[in-house]
């Protein structure tokens, strides 16, 4: 889950007496479960709102390699290196994939990166937080990836193809990232007293930011609403932060440590837990560009690209010579 | 020296090898010029890394039922066998890709090789890990080539990593009691006999790129032998190790 605060162009959901003829067709193949694919019309704001929510998953996907990689010259064992670089690896597969389905709506990648890189696109807030210790790479598969599969299996379903087909591959890769992670904090909680310290420290600062993935609460949001009639979001993110919370709460009872909600218990009359919501200004702070590491995170990205400008010049220049020398040699 | 001891000293050298590379080459997590790029040198990393527990594990197994782990993070810069070539720092992109073929290059000959040790256990993970090396190899090779013959910019830019770099490449093919001792027991061959099929390959590879390989022989030595590491080498154990050393005794 790694699309937050998507605003839907638009002015809201249409009644069926409002739509065009165009438009009542495109809701119908939506409604019936018919995937919509490239080249079929959509709405205007259909594919705006689609670039901005798969744009933001592939950002997301990639300045998440940075948080991790903080830790992979690190690792404590040359097993969890491995893990920790296969992991790595996939999700820069997942930028790919998504960067690719964006590409189907007919923006670049080149130009949805430049929209990063100026901050006028986002990635996930979870991001802006260090990693500290490194119990915090268990705790990004447990809790990081446990909520971004809460949000990416329904969106298996999504009603854009190119979507829903990256998201299946996705889902796969995101259950191993998700059970590496819990393997390595349950490792770390069985372990010596100063692993333990690390486990629950992880836990306490990534808890809150966790739940934030979800975004505010969606009550009453004529975004949402809109996304959730064209079947680009399938819950709502309340529905997901409480699945989250209940399916989470038993494994941390599991580890032995504690999550840090004085207020968390279990409501025997909804089934469900009942929990504090996170403090929502902080989430804004982040979302503004000022979280712990917004202003390091873009500027190694930043930095990345700049350096690497030779690199692909070079590489295209390449390209067109030896397609030249081709041309000539036939 | 006992044919042991020599045995050992082998597998740590292919070991330290593929374990401070992969650790370089991971460096590189997030920060490559294109997304292609962070995928291909993860999976490169990623594949010494296991390559390395399979030498390392090998040699652990020798040296009294040490894990590979124990030899990766417990040792000091003077037991590591690797060449200077593979501990120097990563530049930019064009000398770490530079590095990368000059290392495959020699990589994929001496596994090669290995593939027909009288060691099975050697001849195992050469076959194994050859596979994976002819992937680096021809990724590392057609970089080259690509930023080589590119702009004017890229061409320069791998010229300065290869006059850097060459010094380094002399010790791949150094020679001492420990590979005449693993020649006899037929597991390795003399690394001066794989100079030429190097030089065969790299020459060709390096024309196609437009560029042009220093005259000077000289070499750099210390690595493979443990005489005289770089300063480079113990700036990253202090990093690699640290978790380790810090929490001594602690299982992950």
């Amino acid at each position: 889950m790694y699309a937050q605060m998507v605003k839907t162009t638009g002015t809201g959901v249409k009644s069926r007496d409002e739509m065009t003829d165009q438009e009542r067709a495109f809701q119908d193949k939506i409604d019936a479960d018919i995937k919509i694919e490239p080249k079929d019309w959509m709405p205007d704001d259909y594919r705006a709102t689609l670039i901005r929510q798969i744009g933001q998953h592939a950002h997301s996907e990639i300045v998440g390699q940075l948080p991790e990689g903080n830790w992979i010259t690190r690792a404590p064992t040359l097993e969890r290196k491995a893990i920790l670089l296969a992991k790595v690896q996939d999700e820069a597969g997942h930028g790919l994939y998504l960067y690719c389905a964006a590409e189907t709506l007919g923006i670049s990648r080149d130009e949805i990166t430049e929209m990063l890189l100026d901050g006028r696109m986002k990635y996930s807030s979870i991001f802006n937080y260090p990693t500290l210790n490194w119990a915090d790479i268990g705790a990004i598969g447990w809790l990081v990836d446990g909520a971004a599969i809460m949000n990416q299996v329904p969106l298996q379903r999504t009603s854009y193809g190119p979507y829903s087909r990256a998201m299946i591959r996705i889902c796969k890769e995101e259950s191993f990232h998700q059970r590496q992670g819990y393997d390595a904090i349950r490792k770390m909680a069985e372990g010596t007293p100063e692993q333990r310290r690390m486990a629950q420290d992880a836990l306490n600062r990534f808890w809150f930011p966790s739940l934030m993935m979800f975004g505010p609460s969606d009550k009453e949001s004529v975004h949402s609403a809109q996304s959730m009639a064209w079947k680009i979001k399938i819950n709502t993110n309340d529905e997901l932060r409480q699945k989250f919370v209940d399916q989470t709460v038993p494994q941390a009872e599991y580890l032995g440590l504690t999550i840090p909600d004085p207020d968390l218990k279990w409501n025997e009359e909804r089934g469900h837990y009942d929990f504090s919501e996170p403090d929502w200004s902080e989430f804004f702070d982040v979302i503004k560009g000022n979280g712990p590491c917004n202003t390091d995170r873009l500027a190694a990205r930043n930095k990345a690209w700049d350096d690497g400008k030779w690199v692909r010049d070079g590489m295209l220049a390449h390209a067109r010579k030896k397609r030249a020398r081709n041309l000539a040699a036939e | 020296m006992t044919r042991d001891e020599a045995f050992h000293q082998f597998l740590l050298r292919m070991g330290d090898n593929t374990l401070i590379l992969g650790h370089r080459v991971s460096e590189w997590c997030g920060l490559a010029p294109v997304l292609e790029e962070d995928i291909a040198l993860a999976n490169t990393a990623l594949d010494l890394i296991g390559q390395t527990q399979m030498w390392l594990g090998l040699a652990g197994e020798i040296d009294g039922g040490k894990s590979a782990d124990d030899l990766a993070f417990l040792r000091d810069a003077w037991d590591f066998r690797n060449v200077l070539l593979v501990e120097v720092p990563n530049g930019d992109f064009g000398r770490t890709l530079m590095r990368q073929f000059l290392f495959d290059a020699w990589h994929s000959i001496m596994l090669g090789r290995l593939i027909k040790s009288s060691d099975n256990r050697v001849a195992a993970i050469a076959a194994k890990a050859s596979k994976e090396v002819a992937y680096h190899l021809e990724r590392s090779g057609d970089t080259v080539v690509g930023l080589g013959d590119g702009t004017e910019e890229s061409h320069a830019r791998m010229q300065e990593a290869l006059d850097y770099l060459w010094p380094y490449v002399g010790e791949m093919f150094a020679s001492d009691d420990v590979d005449a001792e693993m020649v006899k027991a037929g597991i390795a061959p003399n690394p001066a006999d794989l100079r030429a099929e190097y030089d065969a390959l790299v020459g060709r590879v390096l024309t196609e790129a437009t560029l042009t390989i220093p005259e000077s022989r000289f070499a750099h030595k210390g690595g493979r032998d443990g005489r005289m590491h770089t300063e480079h080498l113990g700036h990253l154990l202090t990093q690699m190790q640290w978790l380790q050393r810090a929490y001594p005794g602690a299982t992950w």
